[in-house]
This record gives structure tokens, sequence and C-alpha cells, in this order.
């Protein structure tokens, strides 16, 4: 019984509610548009857009944004607009669009959130900039900015050169101007202007100044019958057999523009024979002779002729074709002023940006050494100075990551957990390489190879283990917002923060590792047993001990770069046998036993890696191949590493 | 030397008789011989685990006696491979090509046939143009002939350089690391005109033989790797008996010395890292067609690592025991993997011996190097009380390999 | 010392064969990676698996007889799965096989199946050009994900210019092909289409990213259409998320990162780049509730659901009614049950398997939202999934009807048959 009531009231409030909504002009416009605004494609909402926005409405503004935010919901009973409040998971309260009150609660079933796709989003945005652009709200007025500029527009101008004077934020201020002469560029009234516009644009960086330039200044192949047409904005001649310019292409551009008749090609001839078989014969030649490309050739130009098909075009025709006609590149925009200026402006911008990419992609290359610099560290030291092959250094690598992993589901806050989590990377990886050394590596001394088997062992265990564990799916480790984004210098020249971040840690590594090696008792003991332990164990220096320690150190080292390597890329089990094979070329490439030499290393990999890729940018796995093929030849020539040591410390 | 070499070399009797049962048991047992107590797919295993055992042989005449750990071997193993494959597959194509074109009306001309065999090939990774390479697919002939000699060839250049410029030791076996990382990643990409990383597939089936089953087509090719593998191993003891292996087993000893009494060490070498090569790429020719299919996954360094593991549980520098270290590894890991090993429920927790496999051979390589580093083979010594002096401690003389501290106990 | 040897294999052999087939149970094998690269995503599956045969179970099997899962590992190793499979079908002689993933792992397994005559579910989206006897396809071919997000970002985003980037195997590649392709039918020019690839797992993407935001140079609107597999996605998105491109300005849309892959991501810099799929699990339908409870109360809460546990989902259910109707397990009998066989599918609407056996299902568009999940803006009708593109000369006169013309490679200008195994 209740619940008929409550059924009974709700359709009450149904209908109140539906004749207060129907009310509004606004929703009567929406209403009006409701196919164009439910469909909600870029290619049709136009209409519907711009309805709102010339309607004067006071609330048009809002509701634009609502629906720009997915806020704008529909109910499915009546197709009436609303915006809603959630009460909870299930139900919302919807509030009229015209004057915000209450229209009821309804389940999420029965409503529909209309959900424009960013095609359509900028289009609101497009229609909001009138509204935006005197905004109190700052960023409401850069939104207005953002939106112009992805949808730069020939009525933005009047608007915008209105709003500068008004405009009270310096930054902002300085955008609009820009944005100004940007929009001038395209949609300048007079010729001077725009010419002057683009002339104020000599050595600017942006991209969105090359987009605008770029397509003022692209051409199209075009051909004209006799002579060059007068009035033409033409950017050059082309004369056909030239190396920029074949016969062949001319030929087809004369196709293209349906002036001549199209080559027959193999298919097309193989089908016109295939058409005109008669008696198990083409032409005169029988069907069973027909699989080389010669007797084909006979057989059609028998048919041609016959007059059944057409005849190919011989040398000279074509020769004549092309000879009858001349071929020019025709820029889009007709003036030949800007379209000078323009290339003139492009010009100075090219130079600059050619600069700015060497630049990008010297800090790129810096960034990648310090990336394979900071994963070989560790292994400089257990490998270099104590000439252990440590193949689980990797999964040392592994560990921290996941160290990392873990404190940050128990510590919540990124920037307190980052600061846990490298001393506590460093303990369990310390701990870990300690262990290792004890249990196994030091009975191993004496036999190199075997120590590569044996930690070989140790790294498989050690990666399935990290599957069970933690499972097979890649963990997050966020890095903390600070640093999040980009040190943008310009558009062309930008660098992620956490790659800053890791190559000062990389720095600040290499200070460690030489103020230990230089500077402190541990490292003078180190030095000593790695020349000649015999005479170190005499001198009182325990070499067990300090072969524990180097390990543990080494160990600890990767274990802080595995939280490094995580922030930026990903913590997986296999996060350390990727960078295995490209530690150990690190090391041996830089000369084992001498940090600088690993840095060198590091530096010439990363370098070299980043050149090749920028010499085939479509292929990243090339300059890897590539890359090693090098290494390769290079430890031919310095099979000792760019430093090598000397003397008894030599070895072997 | 007046002893025969099979006196020398009791054996390499052994083996051979113990292979040839061996064979005759499993094929009177096969599926094709109605028998049908062991299955196709375990006979493949079998067939292949022969091929493995080759290669294992390959290895432990590397590293066992001449002491160069190569870290590359399986390159070589998966280039012969790769060689055999083309064939299978243009030659297989073809016929398919062949007998749907044959319903044309106007016959198809060869440039016509070669390049529908083309889009058939390299329509998969997107493509439809025979690179260079594949020159020679067309003729079986050639094809084996570049079986061994690509590989050989690689391994010589490679070898040649490498030897020349005295890269030893730990340095040459990351340098052969190197060399089977670029390979690989070489092979990954499309442009290599290899099937980029989808490979070749398919090659079980053998051109024209449709009709033959498999399980018989898996026989013969059981037979070939244990042919293939009786001679590798005559071969090897052959190589390793006399002066020859004496001065390898030198340069692993001690490089230094019998450079110093005038023998040319790299030519040694060289000579050693491409017959083994060379091994290895008729091993791996006659793997992949039982295989089905071979990608550059599968000389991945990894494979190679694996390889030295194989010969380090059998126990290096005895051919048997690489050829019991590959089997027994490789068996133990088909088992384990396949999910016929019995869960272990310790009332907490279930061992899930897909999940622990890894671990527990990861920790056996450990246990192995530690405790027995004569690996399996290591176990004959005992039954035949051959006892070598116990060689631990610090060496007592000025270089390594001079008496040491315990040795001089005794 | 040979003894040991012969011992050991002896016994190994004894396990291989003493696996007999109860008569009173249906095997259904998985063969899905639980180790390697690839056991990231293929686990989920099997985990999918595992789940279904268990509902069914309890709802009495299927014939009145109870499901028996025979899982192996493959390890990631493509060799290993045609051997996997021989050993399903020969030894375990399983009735039907659920798995793979990646293209290859299947053209391994192919050889074998139709040598065989087993029958096998795929449930990933794949690169098409392919209609096996054998193999019912439950993922997306390219016309049922490729194309229409391509149409999209010409439709709706306006898009001029593309970067089609992926990761260097057969899936892009062949993916990239048919897209280059049907650009250029629509009237994009060549320069205007960057493509790259990069290795497995690749992790060092700054000069990728910064590649494709100069692509802007030239005043055109530019799309990233991404084919970039597994956990290189994550560096991926890193480096898109640090350099701050906003999805207004350049979109991104991918064909292989669902929520799955979202999950190892902080995503708020993310959100609004795009994913085409046949189903999100923020899809609204009653089905898709209970499946994701069933999932969750399985594997725990925190575990999402995505596409291919949907095909694997659809293709399960099929194959369970297409046997009940055929009475029997037998191949031949089943697949004829298959033909035109119907499913509701989790995004409301229902799947129907084609003749060339390949599903029907709706595409949908996402944006990714802050709480790792996709916001869908674009749901289609069913779109039949097409075995050869259209797009692509060489295969545009191919067709796939297993049915009526008992062939998998038809040349319809020809009329013949190419070839009735598959190209592997």
């Amino acid at each position: 019984m209740t619940r008929l009531i409550m059924a009974a009231l709700a359709a009450l409030m149904l209908c109140v509610s539906m004749a207060a909504a129907q009310d509004s002009p606004i929703q009567a416009l929406l209403q009006e548009h409701r196919v164009l605004i439910e469909e909600s494609s870029r290619k049709t909402i136009q209409p519907a857009i711009d309805a709102l926005r010339d309607s004067g409405f006071p609330e048009a503004q809002a509701v634009l944004e609502k629906w720009q935010a997915k806020d704008l919901w529909q109910r499915e009973a009546d197709k009436l607009f609303f915006f809603v409040e959630k009460v909870d998971s299930k139900n919302y309260r919807l509030l009229d669009i015209a004057t915000g009150e209450a229209a009821g609660e309804f389940p999420k079933k029965e409503l529909n959130q209309l959900k424009p796709n960013s095609g359509v989003r900028s289009l609101i945005g497009a229609a909001l900039v009138q509204f935006q652009l005197m905004a109190k709200d700052p960023a409401k007025r850069i939104e207005a900015l953002d939106a112009i500029q992805r949808d730069p527009a020939a009525e933005h101008l009047v608007a915008l050169s209105g709003a500068i004077a008004k405009e009270t934020d310096p930054d902002i201020r300085d955008r609009k101007e820009r944005l100004v002469r940007l929009l001038t560029i395209s949609f300048g009234e007079t010729e001077e202007a725009r010419i002057a516009a683009i002339e104020s644009f000599k050595g600017d960086l942006g991209v969105d100044v090359r987009g605008a330039l770029n397509p003022l200044v692209a051409t199209s192949r075009e051909v004209a019958v006799g002579t060059l047409p007068e009035g033409v904005n033409i950017a050059a001649v082309l004369k056909p057999g030239s190396t920029a310019f074949s016969e062949a292409e001319a030929y087809d551009l004369l196709v293209s523009k349906d002036l001549v008749l199209p080559r027959i090609t193999a298919a097309d001839r193989r089908a016109a024979l295939q058409e005109n078989i008669t008696d198990a014969r083409v032409g005169g030649v029988p069907v069973a002779q027909l699989n080389t490309e010669e007797a084909r050739e006979r057989a059609y130009q028998a048919l041609a002729e016959a007059g059944l098909v057409r005849a190919a075009a011989t040398q000279a025709q074509i020769a004549e074709a092309l000879a009858a006609h001349v071929f020019f590149e025709k820029y889009a925009e007709p003036s030949a002023a800007i379209t000078e200026a323009a290339n003139d402006t492009l010009s100075s911008i090219n130079t600059q940006v050619g600069f700015n990419q060497f630049i990008d992609l010297t800090l790129d290359a810096m960034s990648l050494a310090s990336i394979y610099f900071l994963a070989a560290i560790g292994l400089a030291i257990t490998f270099g100075v104590m000439g252990v092959i440590n193949m689980a250094h990797g999964e040392f690598i592994m560990m921290g990551a996941y160290t990392g992993y873990v404190v940050q589901q128990v510590i919540p806050d990124y920037t307190v957990s980052i600061i846990v989590a490298l001393p506590l990377a460093f303990a369990v990886t310390f701990a870990a390489g300690v262990a290792m050394e004890r249990l196994v590596i030091r009975w191993l001394y004496n036999r190199p190879l075997e120590t590569l088997l044996a930690t070989f062992g140790i790294s498989i265990a050690l990666q399935q283990l990290a599957k069970n564990i933690f499972g097979t799916q890649a963990r997050p480790l966020t890095s903390p917002a600070w640093l999040d984004g980009a040190l943008v210098l310009n558009d062309v020249v930008s660098i992620s923060y956490i790659r800053i971040a890791i190559f000062v840690l990389a720095l600040i590594f290499l200070g460690v590792f030489l103020f230990i090696m230089r500077r402190t008792r541990l490292g003078l003991e180190v030095r000593a047993v790695t020349q000649n332990p015999r005479m170190a164990a005499s001198m009182g220096i325990n070499p067990d001990r300090i072969n524990m320690l180097t390990f543990g150190l080494g160990s600890g080292i990767a274990g802080i770069a595995g939280v490094a390597i995580g922030l930026y890329a990903k913590v997986t089990s296999e996060l350390g046998s990727d960078y295995i094979v490209q530690s150990f070329m690190t090391v041996v490439v830089g000369g084992v036993g001498n940090i600088w030499g690993t840095l060198l290393g590091a530096s010439m990999i990363g370098f070299l890696q980043k050149g090749i890729e920028w010499m085939n940018p479509s292929n990243t796995l090339a300059a890897q191949t590539y890359m090693i093929i090098f290494i390769i030849i290079f430890i031919q020539f310095r099979p000792r590493g760019i430093i090598a040591l000397k003397g008894r410390a030599a070895g072997d | 030397m007046e002893k025969s070499f099979f006196a020398r070399n009791p054996s390499v009797l052994i083996f051979i008789g113990c292979l040839a049962l061996f064979t005759i048991g499993v094929t009177a047992m096969s599926e094709a011989m109605g028998t049908d107590v062991i299955s196709t797919s375990f006979l493949k295993t079998l067939g292949k685990t022969l091929c493995l055992c080759l290669v294992a042989i390959a290895m432990d005449l590397i590293w066992g006696f001449a002491g160069i750990l190569s870290l590359g071997h399986m390159a070589f193993f998966g280039l012969g491979g790769y060689m055999v494959g083309m064939w299978l597959m243009y030659a297989r194509t073809e016929m398919i090509v062949v007998a749907s074109m044959a319903n044309a009306e106007i016959p198809p001309t060869a440039q016509e046939v070669v390049d529908a065999i083309g889009t058939q090939i390299f329509g998969v990774v997107g493509s439809s143009d025979f690179p260079v390479i594949w020159a020679f697919a067309d003729s079986l002939f050639q094809q084996l002939l570049l079986v061994v000699a690509v590989p050989g060839l690689l391994a010589l250049v490679f070898g040649w350089l490498a030897f020349r410029s005295r890269v030893t030791g730990v340095y040459l076996s990351i340098l052969t690391q190197a060399m089977t990382l670029a390979l690989a990643l070489y092979l990954f990409q499309n442009d290599s005109g290899l099937r980029g990383n989808n490979g070749l597939s398919g090659l079980q089936n053998l051109p024209g033989a449709d009709a033959i089953p498999q399980a018989q087509i898996s026989l013969w090719f059981f037979w070939a790797s244990a042919f293939a593998l009786g001679l590798g191993y005559l071969l090897a003891a052959w190589v390793v008996s006399g002066k020859f292996g004496s001065v390898i087993r030198g340069i692993r000893d001690d490089e230094a010395r019998v450079r110093f009494l005038g023998y040319s060490v790299e030519g040694y070498k060289l000579f050693v890292f491409t017959l083994t090569a060379v091994i290895a790429a008729i091993a791996g020719a006659l793997y992949y067609p039982q295989a089905g299919i071979i990608n550059p996954a599968e000389i991945a360094p990894i494979a190679s690592i694996y390889l030295a593991v194989w010969v380090a549980i059998g126990g290096r520098g005895r051919l048997y025991g690489a050829v019991i270290g590959a089997a027994f590894v490789s068996l133990l890991s088909t088992w384990f993997t396949g999910g016929q090993a019995p869960s272990i429920p310790l009332g907490f927790y279930t061992i899930n011996w897909v999940d622990w496999w890894q671990v527990l051979l990861g920790i056996s390589f450990v246990l192995v190097t530690l405790f027995a580093p004569k690996g399996i083979g290591g176990l004959v010594d005992h039954l035949t009380g051959r006892v070598s002096p116990e060689r631990y401690g610090a060496d007592l003389g000025p270089d390594s390999g001079s008496l040491q501290e315990q040795e001089a106990e005794k | 010392m040979k003894l040991r040897m012969t011992s050991a294999l002896v016994g190994a052999l004894a396990f291989a064969t003493s696996a007999m087939a109860a008569d009173d149970t249906i095997k259904v094998g998985v063969l899905h990676s639980l180790s390697g690269t690839m056991a990231i995503s293929e686990t989920t599956l099997k985990d999918t698996m595992l789940m279904l045969i268990e509902e069914q179970n309890a709802k009495g099997g299927i014939l009145g007889k109870q499901l028996e899962a025979v899982v192996v590992d493959p390890a990631s190793d493509w060799p290993l799965f045609a051997e996997k499979a021989r050993e399903l079908l020969t030894v375990e002689d399983v009735d039907v096989m659920f798995g793979c993933w990646t293209s290859v792992s299947r053209k391994s397994v192919l050889p074998v199946i139709e040598e065989l005559n087993g029958l096998l579910f795929y449930p990933v989206q794949y690169e098409g050009e392919e209609s096996s006897k054998n193999v019912f396809y439950t993922g997306a071919a390219p016309n049922q994900q490729a194309i229409p997000a391509t149409d999209y970002y010409l439709e709706e985003l306006g898009v001029e210019k593309f970067a089609l980037l992926g990761t260097d195997y057969v899936y892009p590649r062949t993916t990239n092909n048919i897209l280059e392709s049907y650009l250029k039918s629509k009237g994009i020019a060549e320069e205007d289409i960057f493509v790259n690839y990069t290795p497995f797992g690749h992790s060092d993407w700054s000069k990728i990213v910064a590649d494709v935001v100069a692509l802007g140079a030239d005043g055109k609107k530019v799309g990233v259409i991404s084919t970039i597999n597994g956990d290189a996605n994550i560096g991926f998105y890193k480096e898109l998320a640090a350099a701050g491109i906003s999805a207004d300005d350049i979109p991104v849309v991918a064909f292989s990162v669902g929520e799955e892959e979202l999950s190892g991501l902080d995503t708020t810099n993310l959100v609004g780049h795009l994913a085409a799929w046949n189903y999100f699990q923020s899809a609204e339908a009653e089905s898709n509730d209970a499946f994701i409870e069933a999932w969750k109360a399985k594997m725990g809460e925190d575990r999402v659901t995505n596409d291919p546990m949907e095909a694997t989902y659809i293709g399960f259910n099929m194959w369970a009614n297409a046997v009940e109707q055929a009475g029997t397990t037998d191949v031949d009998a089943v697949r004829s049950a298959m033909w035109g066989q119907e499913y509701p599918n989790l995004t409301g609407g229902t799947a129907v398997m084609g003749v060339n056996h390949h599903l029907s299902k709706p595409v949908l568009i996402g944006e990714i939202t802050e709480d790792g999940q996709f916001d869908i803006i674009s749901q289609t009708e069913e779109v039949p999934g097409d075995a050869w593109t259209d797009f692509l000369p060489e295969s545009a006169v191919l067709t796939s009807d297993w049915k009526d013309l008992d062939c998998g490679m038809y040349n319809t200008e020809t009329s013949t048959c190419v070839q009735i195994k598959s190209n592997y």
C-alpha cells in the first residue's frame, strides 16, 4: 500500500517538475535541438551550440559549461535536461537548469548522462569564449584562450583585440597579445598587418607559430596546358626529368588530372588478355604459353592491332604529352608578399629549431646515460672492483623497486614514502647482497665463470619469487607531485623533472662512490683488498669483512637505483633483466675497475643510442641493435674498455 | 698409440650403445609403430631433447674443454633453424600457391608465382616482397649449405675479431652475450626480412608430405636427431682425444703458457669456436622442424645461459656430462611446467610447481655450483672410484693453478 | 651413467602418458602463459576460465557431465605453445581449448590444431587476415576496433595528422598497415602519417613523445594511434603525462590498454585519452554487474575486468550452448552448432558468431578517468568481424565462409579457395 502511495507521489512530483521544467525558455531551446544534442557528433552539433550561445539567456553560459564538463543529464522518461547532485552511488537529485531548484531524486538507471566527446567539447569551448574572455576568474580566461588556440577562427580576432585593453593580469595579457598576432597571420584584414604579424614571430620556437605559418607556404603540384597561368602564386616551376620531378611522376600527375589516359599495368593487361580468350588462344598466342611477360606483351600487341584493346602509350606519345604541359608548384596562399614573409620567418625559426632540437637530444641522451649509469654503478663496484659477476644485479634493482612499491602501500603520502623508500631499499638490498656474498659468492672467488652461473640461478629464483609474491601485473610506483611535469624551456626543449631527479641522483652516487673510495677507511681497505688480498690481510685488514661490505654496498646502490627506475618506468618482476645486459656492457665498455670509465661508458651508450634514434626515428629497435654492434666492434679495438687499468691491478 | 680410439675412450662406445638402445626402444614404443606407449607429442619432445644434447656437446667442447664460456651459442643454433625454416616455408607455400593458381585462366608467370608466395609468407607481417636473404630459399640443397655456412661464417668473423684482440674470460662471455642479443634484436625487426617477432612457423609440415601422419614424420626426425647426436659425440670425442684435445685443454688451464710454448692459441680457439658453432647450427636445423616455429625470442641471451647451466649441471669437461645435463634439466623442466607434477599442500599454503619450479631450478644451480662442481657426471667418478685432488684454498705459489693449501696438506 | 639418463627419460615418459581421460567429465584445455613476459596478461584469462568452469559446474555442467579444466603453462615460449597444444589434444584428450594471447602463439598452435582437428577459442583483439576452420576468434578484428577508432578521430576529433606508435610485432605492423591504407583512402597524405616501432618493454619514451609534439608544427591537428603492448605503455603514459600533453591537444587512442594495464598507473594526468574496445568495465548492464561481482568475489576487490575477459566469457558460454545443442563435444558437430550462435554480451547487446568464425560485437570508445576506468563516450551497433580486411588490395578480394563455401580463404575474384589450412 505504502509503495503505491509512494509511486503515485513520485508520479505526481514528476508531473509537477515536468511542468516547471518545460516552462523555462532555455529548456525549450534545448528540447528544440534535442536530437542533435543526443546524437552529439562534432559534425552536426554546431547549430545547437550556436543557438545556445546566441540565445542571450543568462543561464546559457552555465548550461554550456556544465554540458562541456559532462554534468548535463537527461531524464529518460520525458527527455528533459537537468543538472544533478549525487545522493548516493545509485541515486541522483535533479536540479532545474534554469532556476537550480531541486526537482526530485531519481535512480541512476532512469537518467542519462550526456557525454560530449572531446571534439564536441572543443566546439562548446569555442562558443564559451565570448563569455569567458572577460570573466572575472583568470582560470576561465585562460580556458577561453586555450579554446581559441585549439579552434582559431576569424571572429575571435575582434573579440580578443577588444579584450586586451581590459586585461589586468600581465601574464594573460601577454598571452592575449601573442594570440592576437597569431590570429592576425591567418585572419588579418590587410596584407600589411599580416606581414607585420608574420615578421614579429622571427625566431619564435612555438609550435603554434609554425602551425600558423606552415599552412601559408604549403604547396600543391599543378599542371597547365601551354604556358604558366597568370595571377597564381607560384612557388617553383617543375621540369619533368629532373631529380626532384621524374618523368614518371609528371605523367602520373597528368593522369591524376585526367589530362591523359592512364598507363596499362601488368594487372590491366592480364585482365584484358583474360577477356579476349578465344579457342584457348589470345591474339594468336596459345593460352598455355602466356606464362612469360614477353608472350603476354606479344599477345596484347596483337589484340591492340586488332583494335580489341587500347594500345599502350609509346615513349614518343608520353614525351609529347609532357612537352605540351607546364608543371609548377602553387602556394595555397594567393599573396606572394605574404608567402615570402612567411618563408623568411620560417627559415629563421627553423635554424633556431634545429639548434634547440640538438639541445633536446643532448638532454635526452644525458638522461638515458644517467639511467644506465645508475643501473650500472652498483655493478661497477661488484664487478669492476671485486671482479664478481653478479647476474642477480638486475634482481637487486627489482627488489629496490618493489621495496618502493611496498612502502607506498604503507605510507600514502608520496613525498614521505619516497624519502622512506630510498634508505629502506638500500637496507633491504644491502642485506640481500651481504647474505648472497656470505652464502654463495665467497666460495667462488677463484672461479669467476661459476659465479656467473650461481648468481644466474639466484636471479631466476628471485624473479620467480617476485612473481609469486607480487603477481605478474605491473605495480604502480608513483612519483610525488613535485616531480610531475617537465621543465619546459620552450616548445622544443623540455625534460621531465623525474629525469632531472635521476640525473641528480646519479651525480650524487658518483660523489658518494668517490668519497667512500678515496676518503674513507673502508675505501682504502677495499682498494687494498682488491689489489692484493694476501698483503692486505697481513696488514690487519679482514678481507672477508671487506668483501662482504663492498658487495653489500654495490647491491644497496642497485636497490636505490631500483626505486628511481621504478619511478620513471614500471615495476615488474622483469624490471631487472631489462637492464642487466646493458649494465654489463656499460661497465665493460667503460673499463672495469674505474668509476670514471663507467661514467664514460654510460655516456657513450646513451649518446650513441640517441644519435642513432635521431637518424632513424621510426625504428627504435634498430637503434638498440646498431648500438650493440658498435659496442662489439669497439671492444675489439679497446678490449679493456675506454679507461683501462694498467700495471698489477689490471689482473689476469 | 697402439690402442685404438675406442679402447682409449670406452665412454664413446658405451654412449653410442645406450643411444642406439634408447632409439630402438623409443621407436618400438612409438605411435607410428602402432604400440602407442609414447605419444607423438612426447616423441617430439624426446627428439628435440636429443638436439639439445647435441648443442650441449658443442657447448661442452667450447667451455668444458677450451675454457671459453660462450654465452652466444644458441644464436648459431637459432640461425641453423632459420636457414632450414626458410626452405620449409618457401617450399610449402610454393605448393599451395601453384595449386591455387593452376585454376587461373591464364597460366601464371614465374614472377607472379614468386610474388604470390611472398604475399602468403609476408602478408602476416604486412609486407609482400621477398627480401634478398631469401634468394636461395627455393633450393633445399643451397639452403642446407647455408645451415652450415651462415653460422660458421658468423662464428669465424666474430671469433677472429674477438680472439685477435685477446678478449678473454668474462669479457668474452659478455661479448658473446652481446652478439646474441644484437642478433635477436635484429631479427625482431620486421625489416630484417625474417618476419620479425612472428618468425617462421608451420615448420613441422614437410612440403609434399601432407599425407604422411605427424607420428611418422616425428619418428624420422627422432632418428635423424639420434644419428646426428651419435655422430656429434663421436666427432667431439675424437677432437678432444688426440694432441689437439691436449692443446685446447692446455689453453683452458693456462693460455699464456700454451702461447709461450709456441702454439697459435688464437688459431686453436677459432677452430673450436667455429666447429662448435657449426655443430650447434646442425642441431638447430634438426630441432626447429620438430618444434614447429622459430622466432627471435629463441636466441635471446637467456637461452644461451640455460645452455651453460645444462652443461654445468651435467658436468663439464666430459662429453656425456653435457648430454646428461641437457636431457635431465630440459625434460624435468617440461615435466614441471606441464602442470603434471603434483602440487604439495602444506596446509597453510599449496606449493604449485608451475609457480615454484623456477625457484627450485635457480636454487639447484647454486647448490650444484657450490657443492658439486663436477655436476651429475661427477657421480660417475664416484662409481668408478676416481678421485681428483682437492683443489680448494688459496694458491701457494705466485700464480693461480699452482698447488693449493689443502691439497698440500694431504 | 647412461642408465641414469634413460631412467630419467622413462620416468618422464611414464608421467606423460599416465594421465588418461576419464569418461564422465568434459575436459577443457586452458592454454595461457602463467610465466614469462606474457603472464602479466594471460594469467587473468586463466583465472577467468577457472571461474567460468566453476560456475558452469555449479549449474550442473554440460550434457550432465562436469567440466574439468586442464591448465598448462606454455611459459610465453612460442614453440612450447605448439607442444602443449599437441599434448592437450593427444595426451589429455581435451574437447576444447581456450587460450593464446599473442598472434605468434596462435600461429604456433594453428598447424597442430588443424592437423589434429582440435578446437580453439582465441579471446584477444588481433590483426585479422586469418580464418581457421579450427579457431573461433572472439576478440576484435581490425574493423571492430582500429577502423572505428580511426573514424572517430577523423569525424569527431577532426584529426588530420596521425602518429601510429606500436610495439614491433605482428599485430601493430599489420594493423598499422591496414590503417595507413585506410587513411590514404580517406585522403590523408603519406607525409601526414608518422609511424614508429619500439621493442617490447620499451621504457625510454622522451624522444618519441617529443617527435609527436613536433608533428603539430604544420598546423594540423595531431592524433596518436597506439598499438603499444603490455608494460611499455606504463613508461609511455608516464612520459606523456610528464610532457603535459592534454588529450584535447593531442589525443591518444590505444588498442592494447585496458583496465588491467591502467591499474599499474596513476591516471590523473591521463584523463581524456582514449581506448577502443568491445567492452569496458564501466559498461552499464545487469549481466556486467553480476560478472564483475563474481570476479571480485573470487579474485579480490581491487581486481578489474577487461575486454579479453569478456571475449573469453562470450566464447565459453557460446561453446557450452553449442555443445548442448549438438549433444556431443565432437569438434565438427560443435563447429556447425557454433555458426549463428547468439549470446548476450556484457555491454547489453547480443553477440553473434559468424560463419567466418568471428563475432559481431559493438565498438566502444572510452576516455580514461581519474580512477583508472573508462568513460564510454561512443558505442556503435554490433559490427560483424571481418576476417579479411577490405582496406588492403590483396585481402579485399578474400572472404571466409566455413558454412557454405567450406573455405577460410576464398578468392571472390577467381571464385577459388586459396587454401583450406591457414597461413602460418
